[in-house]
């Protein structure tokens, strides 16, 4: 109970985080026709943002279902590398049901947070941890739903840079201590540009955005994990302060 | 225009849903011993940063209505963050700042 406890405080500013973003989410599905309640069940069953956005887009834009699941599934892909890596970090032989209900809160902020830990995750923790985010996240949609209206349009318009000013607000802090974090940022975000904007190779983001994120990532970690070595024994986790 | 409901989308939704939680609970359920490689532990330890980089670069430039208040939100939430401000912080102030360009310059 008292690491559940630990893990409902270290969830509440993510949660509060996930209203600003949340709330955008909410008010583009609706704006794009979804019913308020279909809204606030995606996001309650997804809890992934920027899979969430391109979702609704494909099915408001009648995409055949494998389209849907290829994306959402290339988007998400990076939850398969956090989760793989919780699994260095849980407790040892954690039941198999526990660990099907951690899945669930396996979203950026949430790892993050979670890796920053010295000692190894217990289940209860991480239950606690990701309780608040849940409700925020759905909360925020629900606002966003059915409070969308009474929001100026410039403000509306503007709300989209929120999703990705919370991911600087979690890879810049580690990067300000850590000279390999921030080469790690700057190298990815290269590749990204680079498949953004170079003719013949943008073809990739063409797609929708997935592949080139993909790439981008796997290969700048690939080169940093190659030229610039951590410390073995040392707690690597440590350094992620978000 | 017509709502897009549970009985018009759901089959979609419940997809979205799936492969979302497919992709969170198979390296869980079936991985579950320690990895031994330096060179992975420190592939992992990159991964996060990479990804999150990447997604937003950039991407987060063209994110609002006009690109000189994409630019100069992000430059905001840039200088925020490397002060180690918080999450709502960050993202908060660069809306705010977004929204303040669009009426004052734009």
């Amino acid at each position: 109970m008292k690491e559940y406890i630990r893990g409902l405080l270290s969830g509440k500013s993510i949660g509060l985080g996930y209203i600003p973003v949340s709330f955008t989410f909410g008010l583009v599905a609706v704006q794009m026709g979804f019913s308020p309640w279909l809204a606030v069940f995606i996001s309650f069953t997804n809890l992934a943002s920027a899979g969430q956005f391109a979702g609704i887009r494909l099915i408001e834009g009648g995409a055949p279902i494998i389209e849907l699941c290829m994306t959402t599934f290339v988007i998400n892909l990076r939850y398969f590398l956090m989760s793989l890596t919780l699994t260095q970090k849980i407790v040892p032989k954690m039941p198999l049901w526990k660990r099907c209900i951690m899945a669930f809160g396996v979203t950026d902020e949430i790892f993050a947070l979670a890796s920053m830990e010295k000692e190894d995750v217990q289940f209860p923790f991480f239950g606690g941890l990701m309780t608040l985010p849940i409700v925020g996240w759905s909360f925020g949609t629900f606002l966003g739903a059915f409070a969308a209206e009474l929001l100026p349009p410039i403000v509306q318009a503007c709300m989209g840079i929120a999703l990705y000013c919370m991911f600087i607000a979690i890879i810049i802090p580690p990067a300000t201590d850590d000279k390999h974090i921030l080469y790690s940022i700057l190298i990815a975000a290269a590749f990204s540009c680079i498949f953004k904007y170079v003719p013949g190779i943008n073809i990739i983001s063409q797609t929708g955005g997935g592949w080139s994120m993909i790439i981008s990532a796997v290969a700048a970690a690939a080169i940093c994990a190659s030229l610039l070595k951590r410390k073995p024994q040392n707690n690597q986790t440590k350094e992620v302060s978000a | 225009m017509n709502t897009i409901t549970f009985s018009s989308a759901g089959i979609f939704v419940a997809v979205m849903a799936l492969t979302t939680y497919f992709i969170r609970v198979t390296p869980l359920a079936l991985f579950n011993k320690k990895l031994e490689s330096q060179w992975i532990k420190d592939f992992m330890f990159y991964i996060p940063f990479c990804v999150l980089s990447a997604m937003t670069f950039p991407d987060v430039l063209f994110s609002t209505k006009s690109l000189t208040s994409g630019v100069i939100a992000t430059m905001a939430a840039l200088i925020l963050s490397w002060r180690k401000r918080s999450l709502v912080t960050v993202a908060l102030a660069a809306v705010l700042v977004a929204v303040a360009v669009e009426l004052i310059v734009v």
